[in-house]
């Protein structure tokens, strides 16, 4: 029984969302702008929910907000301005491209195209392949080898 | 130059060390991760009248700041444990002849005045924020918060969290001063 409760639990915790029936809009095209928009909307509380997610009071009170700023005729870009304008950037998840994150949406790429370019540049002039591939023995070593084989054999017995 | 590339490793390490060197002074000083920058700085204070936590004496209200004197607005609430370690120092500041508006956020009146008659009243007015609006306005994120307001009603500074001593002396006097000026 108890381990029926539990995976009841367990199951049942995915689909329970923060977002509670008295906070809905009763318009739902309007509602479905609000949670689309909240999910991009970072909960500053717990900082890597989105409001949509979070049980916080703020990110309750951010989403009554955002609800009210929709119903007031605001468009969707005008709803996140006006969070923008009190937390920042930092509120939205998706952080907007500008010249200070320019290394974070790029940096990636740049550091692809510098390795590749190590890469490419150490196959054309790099001794890679030089190193690989040893030069043949010469006859001198050959003889010095075939005296080591040999000695190994004839060292049986010594201390 | 290509004997030298084996120590491109070791100057990759010696850097990434500085920086973590760098950051872990930072955060010992206070400035951990978790404190986000305010676009509030500079700005004026948002446009507020909130009616006061006990009935009868004034509120706070922002066309009260920015009259020429430099002032602290700080965030608390009767619920908030930080608020409790922070208050001594508000009774410092106050004592000093700093004048701090208190605003009690999404508190009952009955708790934030009875912690007031409890542990003093540093606040030269204190008001209350029952729906948080005003504390979103700010940027608020949770208390204590404080901010100062310089003589010409912008926002010069945000505290996030309870101020302490460091704080005090290394940030908040020396603004005070500064902008009191």
């Amino acid at each position: 029984m108890a381990a029926l409760v539990l995976t009841a639990t367990l199951l049942s915790g995915p689909l329970a969302r923060a977002v509670q029936p008295d906070e809905m809009l009763p318009d739902p095209a309007m509602e479905a702008r609000a949670r689309a928009i909240s999910k991009d909307l970072r909960c500053l509380v717990c900082q890597n929910q989105s409001i949509d997610d979070s049980d916080a009071p703020l990110a309750r009170d951010l989403r009554l907000l955002l609800r009210e700023r929709l119903v007031k005729g605001d468009s969707d870009a005008q709803a996140v301005a006006f969070l923008t304008d009190r937390y920042g950037d930092y509120v939205l998840l998706r952080p907007p491209v500008r010249p200070s994150t320019y290394l974070l949406w790029f940096g990636p790429f740049a550091l692809l195209v510098v390795g590749g370019g190590i890469l490419l540049w150490r196959g054309r002039h790099g001794t890679v392949g030089a190193e690989a591939v040893a030069p043949p023995l010469s006859a001198e070593e050959k003889a010095h080898l075939a005296l080591l084989m040999d000695d190994k054999d004839e060292g049986k017995g010594r201390p | 130059m290509r004997r030298l590339m084996f120590l491109i490793p070791l100057v990759l390490f010696l850097g990434l060390a500085g920086w973590f060197a760098v950051r872990l002074k930072q955060i010992d000083r206070g400035d951990t991760p978790d404190r986000l920058p305010s676009v509030m700085i500079d700005k004026p204070v948002p446009a507020f009248d909130l009616p006061p936590l006990v009935e009868g004496q004034p509120g706070v209200a922002s066309a009260e700041l920015g009259d020429g004197k430099v002032r602290l607005v700080n965030f608390w609430a009767s619920w908030c444990a930080p608020c409790r370690s922070e208050h001594p120092i508000l009774m410092r500041l106050a004592g000093q002849g700093v004048d701090i508006r208190g605003i009690d956020y999404k508190d009952k009146a009955a708790d934030g005045q009875a912690i007031l008659a409890r542990d003093g009243n540093p606040y030269a007015a204190v008001a209350r924020d029952e729906s948080g609006r005003t504390a979103i306005d700010f940027g608020v994120y949770g208390v204590p918060e404080t901010y100062v307001i310089d003589r010409q009603g912008r926002i010069r500074y945000r505290q996030v969290g309870p101020i302490t001593p460091q704080d005090l002396q290394n940030r908040i006097l020396p603004l005070i001063n500064e902008l009191s000026k």
